[in-house]
């Protein structure tokens, strides 16, 4: 099987029964990250909870990959560079079948191959280690200059957190997709405004950032991180775009989906008391699409 | 301004690395080429006019360019990389580690101007290259003598599965080796010279001053043996035991400072397997060198063969040691 592995055939599924497939799933992966969360009692959930939707459209949508051959040459590459995202990617990958969903319960644990900062020599689909940041559109940008000469028609996917754009070497390599023409090659910027000594806007100024990687040569969008309408529009275009390389900029909350998370302080790592994850998974179940 | 470490009228052969590597380009599809605006300057322009598919500007963006290498090995090619040592080791060492080496990527970084190799001063000198490194897991580290050196190590560069780094030698550089019954092989120091009364031990383009240090010694009966180290991680310890286990005096020989580099790996050698072999460093010193002619500087900072053999007769007890300020001595450093 080569095709997207979970998806119907395109033109099989109107839009509707596309956006509510992937709310399902976005659902399951918050769920997953809960209870991951959970194990280690604390950690990036309010980052995983935001980025639950996006990674459900990429994975379940977009993304072209066999989910139990992680190292099909032909896959489009999915690199993961803000290293603590793990619990969400662990998630998703539970949710595309990469990783079995009772092994999520290992999370953090010693000897699981699900460490808490992602790893690519611990886990099956885990393409590069991210968490030193600035590294990941980088490392894209050879991939897609390599699969571009060996005639591989396969795409780089290269998930970035806003406050990755306080580093240079983001924008070294951004100026090098451009300059390259790596059409192949979309970023998504997660912008949750907050990073870890607090909020974006106070630590170091990146808006405008659409106006930003525009002037930087990309074809660049974007859109409310939470809505998967929104995000399989967005996506759709960038799918079609040729000639220079795209970027598709989320606006996301943290804590979305679990109110009493969401409400709560802003904090980059979210502590959450031992009484309270229950609370989280039935504030969760309430959302829960139809 | 001499810019050159050559000998005036010593053998030479141009580009030897950009050659290696277009020859190699030709019977391997997987060989790319990348470079920071440093193609010129690194002899990869001869890779680049040869093979121009297969070379990609990355501008003067070092951590970029390291970082797409590693994701061109992740699809399979055999990248090498070419910069300046400061620029590749002090600018871009994050992405060195975490994106080729801890994934123990076929990446081969080569650095130009190692050491002391310009007079432009310590923007452009990369006298700890070496000592940056060395610590550094996974990572096969090339420090070679000559043209001979380089043009034998780029095929097996490329063949070592895992990240390399080369201290590029470039444009005219001397061959010295093929005078000898020599084959560069990764990861093996080779005798070069035997000799009853010293041991130099050399890593560069110090092997081709130990050689010559070793032939004007000879002519005042003084037997010198010369182990060519060109792979100074992993260190070929059974050929430095070897070498160390004796009375000769060990003297050990680097185009880098004295600390972190070939004397301090020597010596730990030595002391790790209980060998109590003092080493006398011929090395750099620790500081910011100056600008200036490479002879000049050479001979300032005791890399010179002049400067080699008044140390070498100095240690032996022949003559005093010069006692000029800042000049021939590498100083001992603290850690020796």
């Amino acid at each position: 099987m080569t095709a997207l592995h979970t998806v119907p055939a395109r033109g099989t599924e109107d839009r509707a029964e596309r956006i509510a497939r992937l709310s399902a799933a976005a659902h399951r992966i918050r769920r997953h990250a809960l209870d991951m969360g959970e194990v280690q009692g604390q950690g990036y959930i309010g980052q995983a909870l935001g980025v639950a939707d996006v990674l459900a459209v990429v994975y379940g949508d977009q993304l072209r990959f066999r989910p139990a051959e992680p190292e099909w040459p032909d896959r489009d590459r999915f690199l993961l560079s803000i290293g603590h995202y793990a619990i969400a990617l662990y998630a998703a990958l539970a949710e595309a079948g990469t990783i079995d969903a009772a092994e999520l319960e290992t999370y953090g644990s010693d000897g699981s191959r699900l460490p808490m900062s992602g790893m690519a020599s611990y886990t099956p689909g885990m393409e590069i280690s991210g968490g030193s940041l600035g590294h990941g559109l980088g490392v894209a940008t050879g991939m897609a200059l390599g699969l571009r000469l060996q005639g591989n028609p396969a795409r780089v996917f290269n998930l970035l957190s806003d406050g990755e754009l306080d580093e240079g070497s983001t924008w070294e390599a951004a100026m090098a997709c451009a300059h390259h023409g790596l059409d192949n090659v979309t970023a998504i910027v997660d912008v949750n405004a907050l990073q870890a000594d607090g909020p974006t806007a106070g630590v170091l100024r990146t808006e405008p950032v659409t106006d930003k990687w525009r002037a930087f040569g990309w074809h660049a969008l974007r859109v409310d991180g939470n809505d998967i309408g929104a995000l399989v529009d967005a996506f759709d275009e960038l799918r079609a775009h040729r000639g220079s390389p795209s970027v598709l900029i989320c606006d996301t909350r943290i804590g979305h989906g679990v109110p009493m998370l969401a409400e709560r302080e802003k904090a980059h790592f979210m502590k959450v008391a031992e009484h309270e994850w229950d609370l989280a998974r039935q504030q969760l179940g309430e959302g829960s699409p139809a | 301004m001499i810019a050159s470490f050559a000998d005036p009228g010593q053998r030479t052969a141009p580009a030897p690395f950009g050659h290696a590597l277009a020859r190699l380009a030709e019977q391997d599809a997987r060989i790319v080429g990348l470079s920071a605006d440093l193609a010129k300057y690194t002899d990869m322009h001869v890779f680049r006019d040869a093979h121009p598919q297969r070379f990609f500007q990355m501008g003067m963006a070092e951590q970029t360019m390291l970082g797409a290498a590693a994701g061109m090995a992740e699809v399979g090619l055999v990248p090498f990389a070419s910069t300046y040592s400061v620029f590749a080791t002090r600018r871009a060492y994050d992405f060195l580690c975490l994106d080729i080496a801890e994934p123990n990527l076929n990446v081969n970084v080569v650095g130009a101007l190692p050491g002391l190799t310009t007079g432009y001063g310590p923007s452009h000198q990369a006298t700890e290259d070496l000592a940056i490194l060395r610590g550094c897991p996974n990572l096969t580290i090339v420090d070679p003598c000559d043209a001979v050196d380089i043009e034998q190590a780029v095929p097996q560069l490329a063949a070592a599965p895992g990240p390399t780094y080369l201290r590029l030698l470039r444009g005219n550089v001397p061959s010295v080796l093929d005078e000898y019954d020599y084959r560069f092989q990764l990861g093996k120091a080779a005798e070069l010279r035997t000799g009853r009364d010293v041991v130099l031990i050399s890593t560069g383009l110090m092997t081709m001053r130990a050689l010559q240090a070793a032939q004007r010694l000879e002519a005042d009966s003084v037997d010198v043996a010369v182990l060519h180290v060109p792979t100074v991680k992993p260190l070929d310890r059974e050929a430095v035991l070897a070498a160390a286990r004796t009375d000769r005096l060990v003297v050990t020989l680097e185009n880098h400072t004295v600390v972190g580099g070939l004397a301090e790996s020597v010596a730990s050698t030595l002391a790790f397997a209980g060998v109590g072999t003092r080493v006398v460093p011929i090395a750099l010193p620790d500081e910011f060198l100056a600008a200036g002619a490479l002879p000049t500087l050479h001979d300032r900072y005791g890399l010179s063969t002049d400067a080699i053999v008044q140390r070498v007769r100095a240690e032996l007890g022949g003559t005093p040691r010069p006692t000029r300020p800042g000049a021939a001595q590498p100083t001992v450093p603290p850690t020796a």
